[in-house]
């Protein structure tokens, strides 16, 4: 079994750009399931199965979605080989994208909207610069100069990933993602590792502190000016 | 130099197969596209910016010198074949024109010098002075639209060029399609425009999705088309001197 990861900004398109990519899959006598997790509520599983792709939603409530897939990665493994599929999809909501969830093995996707602006892909960091395939959609709502720089943006962040221009209203690009997924390696558990270390975050506010003065917090802390310690027992 | 390119006909959006199953396009023709909102012109036009191989809606196959073009051919911008002037008429990315134009020219390998000659040709087509320094975003529809025109002419300059509805810009549209199609060009313009529509040597018509009929322009409609240019430059002359704060008292003379 190969596993998919894909990643993107909230509303880039991701479940569009997946749809038509396993639909490809689907007429290949392929299959596939797909584990959707989002933050506070999806509906994106009806849309899934009404192509006939079992699908899992996972709802990461206060965690982050990305920590909260990568904690899960195991049971989604467990459940996509119980339903004897060639692929498992999982698509992450994302927060702040300096979490790249991608590991070893699986083809790491990253879905990127094109309308969001030519430094977008300067910002976002692991989640792009270590991606396989980064898709870059809505492109047609800006123009061809704007386009051209986006995608040289992009591979300025990630000179060897395969760029695919895609549209998740027409499907256009979506094969040749599914090809990606096609040459893809096999999921291997106990070799998983995360391509990138997800950013640090152990502090009061991870355990649920809501006072903003400085006094309350512990943990380790960074100061506006770089200045960094840790605070506690 | 690309001599002709070729559109392979596949289904249209009931998923029945298009009337017309072959078109070919050649060096120096300027094609145009018509049909009603909704009939499909916009992802004719689409598929031949991608030269799509069957792998879109429409299932639409383009050949570029009767051959398929290679992956490296479809995706690397310096030495994309097509060049489109799409229906959006405003930039999104926050940057000055001077910096955006650089970035472009750097993107398609061009030399930083026709930084200054875009901004001069789009002067050209549009009433109010476009400065390097502006900051895009600022720009007004008829700004934006004469340097994106311009853009495609100078740094995007390839062997096919492709126009989605020219006549909506508030631009000099005579001028602007002949500084796009330049010399040996192949040129197709998606229009509801008679004037644009019987400019061109011929024009595919689309219905429901798909490609019905190619239709040669006629001696006649050519004869049509240039009464129909003089319309359209009273028109022009008669905006103009609306804009610029005149009375106007009557049509002014014309000769049909």
């Amino acid at each position: 079994m190969r596993m998919i990861i894909v990643a993107g900004t909230p509303g880039s398109g991701k479940t569009a750009v997946l749809m038509h990519a396993l639909k490809s899959l689907n007429e290949r006598n392929l299959k596939s399931s797909v584990v959707k997790i989002d933050c506070l509520y999806t509906d994106d599983d009806k849309k899934f199965a009404k192509i006939g792709v079992p699908t899992k939603v996972g709802l990461s409530m206060d965690m982050c979605p990305d920590h909260y897939a990568i904690y899960n990665t195991e049971d989604m493994i467990s459940w996509a080989s119980e339903n004897e599929s060639d692929f498992l999809v999982m698509e992450t909501a994302g927060l702040c994208h300096r979490c790249a969830p991608y590991t070893m093995n699986c083809l790491g996707v990253c879905v990127i909207d094109a309308t969001s602006g030519p430094n977008t892909p300067l910002k976002v960091g692991p989640f792009l610069s270590t991606a396989d395939v980064a898709v870059i959609t809505k492109g047609d709502m800006i123009s061809q100069a704007e386009r051209e720089i986006f995608r040289e943006r992009v591979l300025e962040v990630n000179p060897n990933c395969k760029v695919i221009e895609a549209n998740g209203l027409s499907g256009q690009g979506c094969v040749e993602l599914a090809e990606e997924m096609l040459k893809s390696r096999e999921v291997a558990l106990d070799q998983e590792k995360l391509r990138h270390s997800a950013p640090l975050a152990v502090c009061t506010l991870c355990v649920g502190e809501t006072k903003v003065n400085k006094k309350y917090h512990r943990g380790i802390l960074r100061r506006i000016d770089g200045f960094q310690k840790y605070e506690g027992e | 130099m690309i001599d002709e390119i070729t559109i392979l006909g596949g289904y249209d959006k009931q998923g029945n197969k298009e009337p017309v199953e072959k078109v070919i396009i050649k060096k120096g023709e300027i094609f145009g596209v018509v049909g009603p909102t909704g009939s499909g012109k916009s992802s004719l036009i689409g598929d031949i910016e991608q030269l799509a191989q069957e792998d879109t809606f429409s299932k639409r196959k383009i050949l570029v010198d009767n051959k398929e073009p290679s992956y490296e051919d479809r995706t690397n911008p310096r030495k994309k074949m097509v060049a489109q002037l799409s229906q959006n008429m405003n930039f999104l990315a926050d940057m000055s024109v001077g910096d955006f134009l650089n970035l472009h020219a750097k993107c398609r390998g061009a030399s930083n010098k026709c930084v200054n000659a875009v901004v001069k040709l789009a002067n050209t087509l549009t009433g109010e002075p476009i400065k390097k320094k502006h900051e895009l975003t600022i720009l007004s529809g008829g700004q934006s639209r004469a340097l994106m025109v311009a853009d495609v002419a100078i740094i995007s300059n390839s062997p096919i060029v492709l126009i989605d509805e020219i006549e909506n810009a508030g631009i000099r549209k005579h001028d602007a399609i002949k500084a796009l199609a330049g010399h040996g060009k192949i040129v197709m313009v998606v229009t509801h425009d008679p004037v644009l529509a019987l400019m061109a040597d011929k024009r595919i018509i689309m219905k429901n999705g798909g490609m019905q009929n190619v239709v040669h322009t006629s001696e006649k409609e050519k004869q049509v088309s240039k009464k129909l240019n003089k319309i359209d430059e009273l028109m022009l002359n008669l905006r103009d001197r609306v804009r610029n704060g005149e009375i106007l008292e009557e049509i002014g003379h014309i000769e049909i």
